[in-house]
């Protein structure tokens, strides 16, 4: 497996360790060094790297350049808020920080392109040095001018020097309008299944075995495969979730041959993780606790989504029903669901079949405040005089996120709102008051 | 006088791949000047005539040399100039200020860039110009201290030509322009550029100072022509040290471009593109794989070489989405059929996928709204749907609208190669209405 990487140009005790290191990527890394070369030769000018997160292209480049001992400059383009910032990375890794002390405040291109051609004329490259920028789709935000600069680097600071672009978006979505040097493109395929079992199981404990814990990876995998199969989420999720699966096998209850109970105990715990970790709801070190703690008292730990459900004033909370009513209640139904004499309203057959026009899909409408205040009267049970103080219950749920306001603050006419709140939210309030809302929704009669 | 018999140099085999390999990357990966530019003879005799006349007789000229990306403009100039530089009163003379539209963003930092190159900040010193035409003129006018009466002619070479006329007032291509008509200095001005539609963008007084002469490079090549341009570029020199090596080589060359695989792989090169740069990059890929194991170019790495470059990106990316995600793309791809491609939001493709869970699916698990959301949002992150631009801070995420970006026979594409795809959800993507 080690001899699959070989190049006259570079060491073969360093190519063995860089082969060790990796896993599964042998065929993107041959092809890195056939692209790269002899050090002392020329590469092509730019290099685009695609592929998912996760697979493995920082870890390689990173690897690939340490071992081989190459000079390179490694930047993430998250860190590079201003293009000073990136000038003074690239200078500080391929010429030290004499280099980059010589770029003036706010420096242009022009001033980063004719330092390093100094500094290029005064240490001419060895090697083919290397400038890696990792997510890379953050340069279409910054300068127009910069992506098509570090694509053709090498021609305009006449250096043996070779750009590579690392990023999950695709080439075509990169392009200027009138067209650029374009890059060589390599994608870095996902990871198959067999694969990512291979990686995680590398991780495993010492003191188990590594057949116990590549059972452990598959269970896990047949969980969470369907949903996600990216390596850091699923590291992530095994190292969490690994105590819980040993718990039955330390309590001396079940042997580790036992597959299937062991399965049993650990599946519905999985599927619990995939409500909250996977979706951050509750932090990594919450969960461990929860995993402490007897069955019964894992009620008692909050997610995040938990805390957005406020306690709110009685009038506040038919404040929301009614704006949750005239949001997603057409006007003309309000006759028919709030007036004590009514007629029938007909539904038409065009209407039925449409489901599109079902306000649940397309979203909260904007609605009056008199319209508000309307159904609020006849929402409430008991006779409610119009106060200052119903009118700052309105504008605190503004505050809260719970109401949006639509158009201009100073406008002449009534103010509108929107609600924001999911059915379930509203479904939750409406029982606390014993208010059956259903009964009034358009959309369900 | 004996005869002394020339001994022909024999290198280890390695040492001859390497040197192979050193020579085509430095043609092919360094834009190496090729000893004669092929197909362009016409252009380069206009081009060089034109210079010459400013560097030795002292005209002044301003020319745009025009053609698409990687037809050779920046080849042909500096091939020129080559030429140009070999006579000996041209190289004590002719001075050369190399701008480029993409570095050079400000007239200021042109002109700063004007001064360094021509070595001329000590001259300039502190001194504050009241103009940018008061500044050039200066600067044209250090030129000719010490230096007999007359001003050293100047070439003046402007890459991206395009972006230049994008500056404020176009200054600094009015003044430049303005210099090469009067008769203060010779100064020729070289544009290179690869908007066909250069001459729109120039205001009107710029447009006139413009000596309105144009070398286009529109790349006429013929498909026999491109296969010997490649047969030209892969083959090695006579100068090579080992020359049984070089002859297997090149005779090795001949034989691969007429292969009729090979000649197809190229075909669909060129009509494709029929620039140069496309053909070094595909060129490049084969030389790369050269090695002492495999010591010749074969059809194989042609073949696979093309197949690289011609692969579709979105399809490698759809591979390697999982499952869930998969199937919100068919959930999408139905309401854009039902409702002939208007925008969408979470709740729509929810709902369509919680109607297949219902009724089709059997190997589907009926998962959550935030997983299904956390999904959502990580195809709106690869940029497979994007956000109608419109107010998205006002609205709630499960009701912003959104397009998908993807093309329907990828999708069905894509649905072929992914690995283990269940049969239901394949049936689905299949059926005409979810």
């Amino acid at each position: 497996m080690a001899t699959l990487l070989q190049h006259p140009g570079y060491e073969e005790e360093k190519l063995q360790k860089v082969a060790e290191k990796l896993l599964c990527r042998e065929i993107q890394a041959g092809m890195l060094l056939l692209l790269m070369g002899n050090p002392q030769q020329y590469s092509y000018p730019s290099v685009f790297i695609y592929g998912h997160r996760s697979s493995g292209k920082s870890h390689l480049m990173h690897i690939l350049l340490q071992e081989l001992e190459l000079p390179h400059a490694t930047i993430s383009c998250v860190e590079c808020v201003s293009v000073a910032l990136l000038f003074e990375q690239v200078l500080l890794s391929l010429f030290g920080c004499d280099a980059a002390s010589l770029l003036p405040r706010s420096p242009s291109l022009s001033d980063f392109v004719r330092i390093y051609r100094q500094q290029c004329a005064q240490s001419p490259a060895k090697q083919t040095r290397y400038i890696v920028m990792e997510k890379a789709e953050l340069l279409r935000d910054m300068d127009a001018n910069l992506l098509p600069v570090f694509l053709r680097l090498q021609e305009l600071v006449e250096d043996n020097v070779t750009v590579i672009l690392l990023s999950e978006i695709v080439w075509d979505k990169f392009r200027p309008n009138t067209g650029c040097f374009e890059p060589l493109l390599l994608h870095f395929p996902d990871y198959s299944k067999g694969e990512l079992q291979q990686i995680l199981s590398k991780d495993c404990h010492p003191s188990y075995s590594a057949e116990f814990y590549s059972s452990y990876i598959k269970i896990l995998l047949g969980v969470f495969y369907s949903v996600c199969r990216d390596l850091r989420e699923l590291r992530h999720l095994a190292a969490l979730n690994f105590s819980k699966f040993c718990e039955p096998l330390e309590e001396g209850k079940v042997k580790e041959s036992d597959t299937h109970k062991l399965w049993r105990n650990i599946e519905p715990h999985l599927k619990k993780a995939m409500q909250t970790v996977y979706l951050r709801e509750v932090s990594s070190i919450q969960w461990e606790e929860m995993q402490q703690m007897e069955e019964k008292e894992t009620g008692a730990v909050r997610g995040l989504s938990a805390h957005t459900h406020v306690e709110l004033p009685y009038y506040s909370k038919f404040l929301l029903i009614a704006a949750y009513l005239a949001s997603y209640n057409p006007a003309r139904t309000d006759k028919r669901f709030f007036l004590k004499h009514h007629g029938k309203i007909r539904k038409t057959n065009f209407l039925k079949k449409h489901e599109k026009t079902s306000n649940h899909l397309l979203g909260p409408k904007p609605f009056p405040l008199d319209r508000l205040l309307a159904i609020f009267y006849s929402v409430v049970d008991s006779r409610v005089a119009p106060t200052a103080s119903i009118f700052s219950q309105i504008s605190s749920l503004v505050t809260l996120h719970l109401l949006t306001q639509v158009g201009h603050d100073d406008q002449l006419d009534v103010p509108k709102f929107k609600c924001a709140i999911s059915m379930d939210f509203i479904c939750a309030i409406s029982r606390t008051v014993n208010f059956d809302i259903v009964r009034y929704l358009y959309d369900f009669l | 006088m004996s005869k002394r018999k020339v001994k022909e140099a024999h290198l280890p085999i390695g040492e001859c791949i390497s040197q192979v390999q050193r020579l085509l990357r430095e043609r092919l990966c360094h834009q190496q000047l090729p000893e004669q530019p092929e197909g362009v003879e016409a252009q380069h005799k206009h081009l060089q005539e034109l210079l010459r006349r400013t560097a030795v007789h002292g005209e002044s000229n301003s020319v745009l040399i025009v053609g698409p990306r990687g037809a050779g403009k920046t080849m042909l100039l500096k091939c020129v100039l080559r030429e140009l530089l070999e006579e000996t009163e041209v190289q004590k003379n002719l001075l050369q200020v190399h701008l480029n539209g993409l570095l050079q963003t400000d007239d200021r930092i042109a002109l700063k860039e004007i001064t360094q190159q021509l070595h001329l900040e000590n001259v300039v010193g502190d001194k504050v110009f009241g103009s940018f035409a008061e500044n050039l003129a200066f600067l044209l006018e250090a030129l000719k201290k010490g230096h007999r009466s007359s001003s050293r002619p100047v070439l003046f070479i402007l890459d991206e030509f395009d972006l230049f006329a994008h500056h404020k007032n176009q200054t600094l291509l009015y003044n430049l322009l303005d210099v090469s008509q009067s008769a203060q200095a010779p100064v020729a001005v070289v544009g290179l550029t690869c908007r066909l539609d250069v001459l729109e963008l120039l205001e009107k007084r710029v447009k006139s100072r413009f000596s309105h002469r144009q070398i286009h490079l529109l790349s006429s090549l013929t498909f026999r022509q491109y296969l010997d341009q490649v047969r030209a570029q892969i083959s090695l020199p006579d100068g090579f040290p080992d020359s049984k090596f070089s002859q297997d080589w090149n005779a090795g060359i001949k034989t691969l471009c007429e292969d009729k695989l090979v000649e197809e792989v190229l075909q669909r090169h060129f009509n494709s593109s029929k620039d140069f740069r496309s053909m070094q990059m595909l060129l490049m890929l084969c030389v790369s794989r050269v090695s002492v194991a495999k010591p010749a170019i074969k059809p194989a790495d042609l073949l696979e070489a093309g197949r690289l470059c011609f692969t579709d990106a979105i399809a490698n990316m759809l591979h390697g989405l999982s499952i869930l995600e998969l199937c919100l793309i068919i959930a999408m791809k139905h309401l854009d059929d039902i409702y002939e491609g208007e925008p969408f939001n979470f709740q729509m493709v929810h709902n369509e996928f919680k109607k297949f869970l219902q009724r089709k699916s059997y190997s589907m698990y009926n998962f959550e709204q935030p997983v299904i959301m956390k999904a959502f949002e990580h195809l709106q992150q690869l940029e497979m749907i994007r956000p109608v631009d419109g107010s998205a801070a006002k609205l709630q995420r499960e009701y912003q609208l959104m397009r998908l970006m993807l093309d329907h026979s990828q999708i069905m594409e894509a649905l072929q190669k992914y690995p283990q795809c269940p049969t239901d959800v394949k049936q689905w993507a299949m059926s005409a209405f979810g």
